[in-house]
């Protein structure tokens, strides 16, 4: 019901546009000068003024552009259509009945939206409107920012934001380069650096500037924030130059100028092009399991609607062939309506009782069920105990959609760095060569100086060794992206970092480079500083050497390396590389290979990160080859990417090995206590981590992924080398079912016990295998299948080696395994956001690594073990608080409209409605909304501190098991007991008899408001009935919406209503109450309906109770024994 | 307060676990907006139930409901009613040929008489109903035809009221008052009713009008339109097509009853919930001497048979009941209440069983450490 018919729209947009994302180029004049005649003619494309444009509606389109978004969905729409259909023909109920809850629902979202709206409007307008300085004609003029054109030339002062895409032209500083901060972006507040065009450096004034001549091309706007290619042509001497451009050249929009006075910049992207702009684009919209079963539960209550209304369409033309029933002389029809077609008044008949029933599907529900998870999700914002004192950062909700699906999840994929551990590297040992270095010297957290702070361990090395040691040394301080906040201003004198002070730090996107570059100064070699191309070292015997960097081979997560080609003052040049093992080794052709192996591994083994340095000498004539690659690649506007990689694999090879690192990253607090209790809980953890297996294998067992106890299931390439997969896959699912075929099935919910419980670790290379899909043979497409087989009966998963889209894969696997599982992926990093956007909920963790995963997360905590809260605590009680609200919806709204069903039987099928006007419009609406409400926000079954200390509890709401159909049918069926017993209770009791002592006679209105004050009781009381918390805000609210409905009866009743064209509940209400067999029969009647709920809750709590239920009583005995 | 200490050692010792409910040491953080709301930590009461906590409630219930029904009970028993159905179905039943030769159109009314015997004496006052059944007055097409503005007086709706009383809104151009198919079916047969003496002379039981009606729909929702007599407030309307008098002269023997406050119109005006129903007629008021009201006797009832309900299949009745407090004769609702009391106590003996046969066992067994 709830369903968008956009997703339809976006279905049909990918048809007819098709994939692939066609990305062409544009081509910008610097300061909007023509080139020289003679190089190719450009068409000038038209491109956007820099308004930013995030308000979805003008003053003018405001009221039917919302309208028409919000009757956009089904449910809304569907009430448009019954108010219609009341407006439209004569019916039972007056429009006012849907008219006004769907007036009440759709003017609140307005407005809502309007003040939203009205927001945006005016952020807009003070961005679009703050001024820039803009380069004309070699002089400075200010112009409102939304009047900024692609082309122009554009000052920016430090601490200033960009107001566009701009391509950095040249800077205040000597180097070309600027500090710029991308927070408002991503949100890492690291200082990044980006350079100007080698060619416009030198421009440094707005005289200057405004005499570059040259075009930019460069692909049309993308929304990827760290892609950008294009090149610049300029012209010397009319002589064009191109240079190539990347993303270091593009300054974004929002992000700051820090650390540089100013800098001339050419906007390239305007307003809504702009990279910021294109990622306002709100992600897919995830709906819970929740929302599922709740439109399920629509179907058949739709179903039900209908067959009610044609059931009693059938009987009433059954009923009415007699023509004296038909048309009594009492009760004769208009002219008009007997000519209608016979076909015509059957169908008006039908949409009557449509009309009659419809509120058996509230509007009030979603008002109900929204405001429930925006409300609710407060909570979870709130909890202190999710707050990180550290960060100050409290937990962060993103979409308040999937608060009940966190008590849902069955499977936990998480990443290792930064996520389970710490991410806060600290350097352990290094080994060159075989000989281990460990700076051993790290007392209360005092560095020790001097040469006596390196540890050797083995026997020293003789002065060759001496040689390479330091080689390496060097290798590890300038392989590296490293940068150093050089000065710390105070009071405008600077403090350089060989001044030895403690207040210059190093910054960087990766902890691991920091962790090595400090170690590094530990034993005697500093890095201090980027200056003119030249990295300057402070050796051992404080010497400053110098080298110059030529190139930088950046690192990514496919080649899992990166390298440097430097040249030292004697005029040598070095390529240095470092990188994972696996990536290293291959490529080394000297070394002590078999030495560092043996140590890397012992150091995996440990949880420790390794890296392998390696290098090579580059002679003049090699370089001019490498630099001839490199260029080549950069230059490229199209597949430049794939053309880099490929001129850095050919760059990179035949290295000689110098030695290894070993970083060391702790766990972070109470992860393995976190691990333990998902697992109690029921849940499959899985972590999915780029590292070495060893590593991840060792954190696996320090976080007690793995116990001892567990047989360890390898898939690996190792094995896969000496077996074909097919063995080894048959040979593991062998295992594992024979062990489980042992055991009965319905043990396997215990499987936190002591029975042997299977680990499967497998790696990048061995999935990518499995998941091929098959073309050899038609048996590699059952590989999949026996991999999930194996899968399901692993309480744990280990996959190391994995990249970023794989853990993608494998969240999509297991989501799309028969069973759909609910997943739930928690990462903090760039490398997590695509599992994250994969899986069912996805959880950021605040970490070191930017923002990225935080702001893709549906989710976001500061701390791993803040999931432990999040899942067993407020996942529980959402998923029972939501439930339970649509459970109880349902059930009231039953007990609403069935006796007004039974009473059609009463009444010749004429669709006369039981219940006043009133009372059918208010019902959904106060009288029994508010309670509800807060129960759904405050209900807590079980203390939070017992559902953190038991997470078994968590087994007690696994898959949907209060949403399931037996349970749905029960409260059905219990809606229409209810139903019954009301509608026959006061049958009888009217049945030919006064109930008054003065012998007068009730009429209808007051038979159906003895039903409607029985079915508010009743409803009220059965929440009573399920609510195990009361607050003092409970009581107000139970208590008061029951005073609220007698008061507005009171008041209702009492008046003779101006303006209102009937006054049948004149008095009614207070002659009903002025008799004592109607209050006598309200109670029994509330008695009545609720005895076999009461009756049944009891019976089951005693016999077969839950482990919730036996807790619940726990909990009071042990009370009463205290007490 | 019962879940007051549940005071669980927390294991995670950051956050000092130790929160208890009772109120005093629930909020317990520097930021001074932090509430024992927003931590979900508010004082509560945690009920819950369970066999033994509903126990005393099924007692307590049954011993209050099984006397309350018993109660009721004899009060229903206690009071007399006589019903009599005086249609005219069979051939042998006096008011035959009035039911069959019924006809709109004729002037003369037709009377029919019948006679009864009431074995007891009817004490107090005695309450005189006619019912119907098979009648719909809760047909949705019937119960809106009417124009409550119109009855409550108002002068523009008693010349143009509302469209909801067609086809009985207008003849020709003149209104209908009171307009609509309720009115126009008022029940127009007029009862009397004769003790026959000892002696055999008939003698004729006083009939009240008076206090039939609710007194609210007498006095505030029913008004007649302003004028200096009631024929000039309704001057310009017609009378409703089946009535055979118009509606100022509904009761010649009491002017303060005729326009819409007549109390038989507001009576029947107040449509039933379902098909069988019964409208008060007539009040038999206890007489002053100590004889009973209605002593046992011969009865004659004499009826002027104005409303055809044949053509339908419907029936008409007169019933004469005595009143307690708790109304009229319904046994119903003692059976009930004697039924549910007894169910609750049965309920309660079987939780009792339950309770001491699983509830303590579960309770000792399994509470977790």
């Amino acid at each position: 019901m709830g369903m968008d018919f956009s997703t339809l729209r976006t279905l049909i947009s990918r048809y007819c546009v098709g994939e692939e994302n066609w990305v062409d180029s544009r081509t910008v004049y610097i300061g909007h000068k023509e080139p020289p005649p003679g190089t190719e003619a450009f068409i000038q494309q038209r491109f956007p003024d820099n308004r930013i444009v995030s308000c979805k509606y003008t003053f003018w389109n405001f009221i039917p552009k919302n309208m028409f978004e919000q009757f956009r969905r089904v449910a809304n729409f569907y009430f448009l259509v019954i108010f219609l259909v009341q407006l439209i023909i004569d019916t039972p109920t007056s429009p006012i009945t849907s008219g006004l809850p769907l007036f009440f629902v759709i003017t609140v979202t307005a407005i809502k939206q309007g003040y939203e709206d009205w927001l945006r409007h005016k952020a807009d307008k003070a961005v679009n409107e703050c001024p820039v300085q803009v380069v004309q004609n070699g002089k400075i003029i200010c112009k409102q920012s939304r009047r900024l054109r692609v082309g122009d030339v554009v000052l920016v002062k430090e601490d200033e934001t960009f107001p566009c895409d701009l391509i950095l032209l040249s800077s205040s500083r000597d180097d070309g380069t600027c500090y710029v901060t991308t927070a408002s972006l991503d949100g890492e507040s690291s200082h990044k650096t980006y350079y100007a065009v080698q060619d416009t450096k030198a421009f440094t004034t707005e005289e200057e500037v405004s005499c570059i001549h040259a075009t930019i091309e460069c692909e049309q706007p993308q929304p990827d924030l760290y892609k950008f290619v294009g090149r610049i042509n300029v012209y010397m001497n009319n002589e064009p130059v191109a240079r190539p451009l990347g993303s270091e050249n593009l300054l974004l929009r929002g992000a700051t100028l820090k650390n540089t006075e100013h800098i001339y910049a050419v906007a390239i992207y305007t307003g809504m092009e702009t990279k910021m702009a294109l990622n306002y684009q709100s992600k897919s919209q995830k709906r819970s399991a929740v929302e599922k079963s709740m439109n399920a539960y629509l179907v058949v209550y739709l179903c039900i609607l209908i067959s009610k209304a044609v059931i009693n369409t059938g009987l009433k033309y059954l009923w009415q062939s007699d023509p004296n029933r038909d048309e009594p002389w009492y009760n004769e029809r208009t002219d008009t309506e007997r000519q209608r077609h016979i076909l015509i008044r059957a169908f008006t008949d039908f949409l009557a009782f449509m009309v009659l029933f419809n509120y058996i599907i509230p509007v009030s529900m979603y008002v109900t069920v929204e405001m429930q998870k925006f409300l609710g999700s407060y909570f979870i914002m709130w909890d202190d105990e999710m707050l990180d004192e550290e960060l100050g950062e409290r937990a962060v909700v993103n979409t308040s959609d999937l608060n009940e699906e966190l008590g849902q999840v069955e499977y936990v994929f998480t990443d290792k760095t930064g996520t389970l551990t710490e991410n806060n590297m600290e350097f352990i040992e290094c080994c060159v060569d075989g000989h281990v270095y460990i700076p051993h010297a790290i007392c209360n957290g005092q560095v020790m100086p001097g040469a006596s702070s390196i540890d050797m361990i083995d026997t020293s090395p003789g002065p060759d060794a001496r040689e390479r040691e330091e080689l390496f040394f060097r290798a590890l301080c300038l392989c590296h992206t490293v940068q150093v906040k050089e000065e710390e201003t105070v009071d405008g004198i600077k403090h350089g970092i060989h001044q030895g002070k403690s207040s210059s730090f190093y910054i960087s996107s990766s902890p691991d480079e920091v962790a090595l570059v400090e170690g590094m100064k530990r034993l005697g070699f500093t890095y201090l500083r980027l200056k003119d191309g030249q990295m300057e070292i402070l050796n051992r015997d404080d010497e400053v050497e110098r080298f110059e960097l030529l190139e930088v081979l950046t690192f990514d997560s496919v080649r899992r390396r990166m390298s440097v080609i430097v040249r030292a003052g004697s005029g040598e040049m070095y390529l240095f590389c470092k990188g994972a093992d696996s990536s290293i080794f291959p490529r080394v052709i000297k070394g002590k290979v078999e030495q560092v192996k043996a140590r890397v591994e012992l150091n995996a083994v440990e949880g420790l990160r390794t890296l392998c340095v390696a290098y090579r000498p580059l002679s003049p004539e090699q370089y001019q080859q490498v630099c001839h690659q490199l260029s080549g690649a950069k230059l490229a506007l199209q597949d430049r990417d794939k053309q880099l990689a490929e001129a850095y694999d050919i760059i990179e090879r035949d290295l000689i090995l110098l030695g290894a690192t070993a970083v060391e990253d702790r766990l972070q607090e109470k992860a393995a206590d976190t691990i333990e209790s998902l697992h109690q809980a029921g849940m499959k953890v899985w972590v999915l981590t780029g590292d070495k297996m060893e590593t991840a294998a060792a954190t696996c067992y320090a976080s007690k992924l793995f116990r001892r106890s567990t047989q360890i299931l390898e898939l690996t390439t190792k094995r896969t080398e000496e077996q074909s997969l097919h063995d080894v896959l048959f040979d593991l699912s062998r295992t594992v079912l024979r062990h489980y075929g042992g055991m009965s099935r319905d043990n396997s919910s215990s499987l936190s016990g002591d029975c042997t419980d299977f680990g499967l670790i497998i790696d990048g290379a061995t999935l990518s295998a499995v998941m091929r899909p098959g073309q050899e043979d038609s048996n590699s497409g059952n590989y999949k299948e026996i991999f999930l087989e194996i899968c399901r009966n692993c309480s744990a998963v280990l996959c190391c080696r994995m990249a970023p889209l794989q853990k993608a894969q494998i969240v999509k696997m297991i989501k799309a395994s028969k069973e759909h599982p609910i997943t739930l992926a928690v990462g903090d990093g760039a490398n997590d956001v695509s599992m994250i956007l994969e899986a069912h909920v996805g959880i950021g963790i605040m970490g070191k690594e930017g923002r990225q995963a935080v702001r893709n997360s549906d989710y976001a905590i500061p701390k791993f073990k803040h999931l432990k809260k999040m899942l067993l605590v407020h996942g529980h009680y959402y998923y029972i608080r939501i439930s339970e609200l649509v459970q109880y919806f349902f059930y009231k709204n039953v007990v609403f409209m069935f006796p007004q069903f039974i009473y059609q039987f009463f009444c010749g099928f004429s669709q006369q409605p039981l219940y006043d006007t009133a009372y059918l419009t208010l019902y959904n609406i106060s009288f029994t909304s508010l309670p509800i409400l807060l129960y759904s926000l405050m209900e807590q079954h079980i203390n939070m501190d017992i559902l953190k200390k038991d997470p078994s509890l968590y087994k007690d709401i696994a898959k949907n098991c209060l949403l399931r159909w037996p349970i749905f049918i029960y409260w059905t069926v219990l809606g229409v007991y209810d139903a019954m017993v009301m509608f026959f209770g006061a049958y009888f009791l009217f049945d030919n008899t006064s109930f008054t002592s003065n012998g007068q006679m009730f009429g209808n209105w007051t038979f159906g408001t003895l039903v409607f004050t029985v079915l508010v009781f009743t409803v009220t009381f059965k929440l009573v009935l399920d609510t195990h918390y009361w607050t003092w805000i409970n009581h107000f609210v139970i208590w008061g919406s029951l005073v609220f409905f007698v008061v507005f009866s009171l008041l209702w009743g009492g008046i003779i209503w101006p303006f209102l064209n009937y006054q049948r509940m004149y008095y009614v209400f207070m002659q009903m109450l002025s008799s004592g067999p109607a209050w006598l029969s309200i109670i029994l009647l509330i008695t009545v309906c609720l005895l076999p709920d009461v009756v049944k809750k009891v019976i089951w709590r005693a016999l077969w109770p839950t482990t919730t239920e036996k807790i619940q009583v726990g909990a009071i005995t042990s009370m009463e024994t205290l007490d | 307060m019962m879940a007051s200490s549940y005071n669980a050692k927390d294991e995670d010792g950051h956050h000092s676990g130790s929160v208890s409910h009772g109120g005093a040491g629930t909020a317990k953080s520097k930021k001074p907006d932090n509430t024992a709301f927003k931590q979900q930590r508010l004082p509560a009461w945690q009920p819950i139930l369970t066999a033994g906590t509903v126990l005393p409630a099924f007692f307590v219930i049954g011993l209050i409901f099984i006397p309350i029904g018993i109660g009721l009970y004899v009060t229903s028993n206690n009071i007399k009613e006589f019903e009599i159905d005086y249609t005219g179905v069979n051939v042998d039943s006096p008011c035959y040929t009035c039911a069959n030769n019924f006809s709109w159109n004729s002037t003369t009314s037709c009377s029919c008489t019948v006679n009864f015997t009431l074995e007891q004496p009817f004490e107090n006052n005695v309450y005189m109903y006619y019912g119907l059944s098979n009648f719909y007055q809760n047909h949705r097409r019937y119960v809106k035809s009417r124009d409550d503005r119109q009855l409550n007086g108002d002068a523009t709706a008693l010349k143009d009221p509302s469209n909801d009383c067609e086809p009985y809104r207008k003849i020709g151009v003149e209104t209908i008052a009171p307009c609509g198919a309720i009115a126009n079916s008022l029940f127009n047969d007029s009862l009397e009713l004769y003790y026959v003496e000892p002696s055999g002379a008939l003698n004729a039981v006083p009939l009240a009008k008076k206090g039939i009606a609710w007194w609210t729909d007498r006095n505030v929702k029913f008004r007649n339109p302003a004028g200096v007599d009631l024929p000039t407030a309704f001057k310009g309307t017609a009378k409703p097509v089946n009535w055979r008098k118009p509606v100022y002269e509904l009761d010649p023997s009491d002017p303060d009853n005729n326009g819409f406050i007549n109390e038989d119109f507001i009576v029947w005006m107040r449509t039933a919930a379902l098909p069988t129903f019964r409208k008060l007629y007539r009040i038999i008021h206890k007489n002053q001497s100590s004889t009973s009201t209605l002593p046992s006797g011969r009865y004659v009832l004499n009826i002027t048979y104005n409303y055809p309900v044949l053509s339908f299949d419907g029936r008409k009745r007169m019933i004469l009941s005595t009143i307690s407090w708790m109304g009229g004769k319904n046994p119903f609702l003692g059976i009930a209440y004697i039924t549910v009391g007894s169910i609750c106590f049965f309920l309660g003996v079987v939780l009792l069983i339950i309770h001491h046969k699983y509830d303590t066992r579960s309770n000792s067994a399994d509470i977790p450490n």
